[in-house]
């Protein structure tokens, strides 16, 4: 049923019923391994990974939690593209019965499909994307009234699960290490307009400076990619017009 | 001054430079399709351009744009790929605007005096 990386034999063709999965294994350094799997109705990229995974190589590594598209934990480089995989319908990725799955780009590789998030979260306490907040358990909840720009602007962008799609599909990142990155950059925006976050300013000077929003091309690859439709680079482009107005006020 | 707020006032300047150097150009281009209609020599544009005042100052911002923009967007590159980013770039950078402001101004100079 395994076979090792190389070429094709011929009795691994794709046919209308077997999926042809070439898989990455190792690290940094590893081989991209074939598979034939089962295709099925209504079958996510997720279950074609389990499927290897359990009845294929049971060695091989990859990262899952909630399967629902919630937790953000299952996402791989899909034939070149950064997808979450558990949403990701086979048909929706490769009409010859192909698939190529590897790790997310720009993260370490721990083993086979699972990197190291640690960089990508690390950049989100380096935003301040920790919410900030200036009163106490005895006082009143505060009102944010939905209709507000401030609030309109967090909804839009809340929503992240942290799957790092984005990050693994921003160019910049690749080119600029130091690059804080959409994801991250995306948190802050939204506690840039969290009207109860005492934080701002401390949080725009983070931003502004080398490897913060500035740096953003706006090649909208985050937007194009985020499985939860949410557009970093708008967020990213608030940031930028918050900063200069904070510059510009003597307030950076 | 703080690297956020220099920074950001690098950026704004950039963007602000660009806006500038796109009007600039389609007036320029303009006028020179207005100019070339029937040949142009040497002698026919100093006659135009000599003592110009509306020329020179056209000109002259157009040169302080090219001045700021220029060595901002180079900036830009050269810490994107490469791993020159220390405090020596941005002396060379400023190096390089009054550079290009001094040889803006000295061709500006040549065509008006």
């Amino acid at each position: 049923m395994v076979a090792m990386a190389g070429g094709l034999t011929p009795e691994m063709e794709p046919t209308p019923s077997m999926l042809d999965v070439r898989v990455w294994h190792g690290a940094e350094r590893g081989e991209f391994r074939h598979y034939r799997v089962p295709r099925r109705d209504s079958q996510t990229v997720l279950d074609v990974v389990t499927h290897i995974q359990r009845h294929l190589d049971p060695t091989l590594s990859y990262r899952f939690a909630c399967r629902v598209g919630m937790c953000g934990s299952c996402a791989m480089t899909v034939n070149g593209v950064a997808r979450w995989t558990c949403r990701t319908h086979v048909d929706q990725v490769t009409s010859d019965g192909r698939l190529e799955i590897a790790p997310l780009a720009h993260l370490p590789v721990v083993r086979d499909l699972v990197t190291d998030m640690r960089p990508f979260f690390d950049k989100w306490a380096k935003a301040k994307g920790r919410f900030q907040g200036g009163s106490t358990r005895s006082d009143p909840v505060a009102r944010v009234l939905p209709d507000t720009p401030e609030r309109r602007a967090v909804d839009a962008a809340i929503e992240c699960i942290g799957c790092g799609v984005c990050y693994a599909s921003c160019d910049v990142v690749g080119w600029l290490p130091d690059y804080l990155g959409p994801a991250a950059l995306n948190r802050a925006w939204t506690l840039v307009n969290d009207v109860r976050d005492v934080s701002r300013l401390e949080r725009l000077r983070a931003v502004a400076e080398a490897g913060g929003c500035l740096s953003c091309h706006s090649h909208t690859s985050c937007s194009e990619r985020c499985p939860k439709k949410i557009a970093p680079t708008a967020g990213i482009s608030g940031l930028k017009r918050a900063c200069a107005r904070a510059a510009l006020g003597g307030e950076l | 001054m703080t690297p956020a707020r220099r920074d950001t006032l690098f950026w704004l300047a950039q963007r602000t430079s660009a806006a500038v150097l796109a009007l600039c150009l389609l007036v320029h281009l303009a006028v020179i399709i207005y100019a070339v209609r029937s040949g142009l020599t040497a002698a026919e544009i100093l006659g135009r351009t000599r003592g110009n005042a509306p020329l020179a100052a056209f000109y002259g911002v157009f040169v302080i744009a090219v001045s700021v923009h220029a060595p901002l967007g180079l900036r830009a590159i050269l810490s994107e790929w490469t791993l020159w980013r220390s405090r020596s770039q941005t002396w060379a950078m400023a190096a390089l605007a009054v550079l290009l402001f001094g040889l803006g101004m000295r061709a500006v100079w040549a065509v008006v005096q």
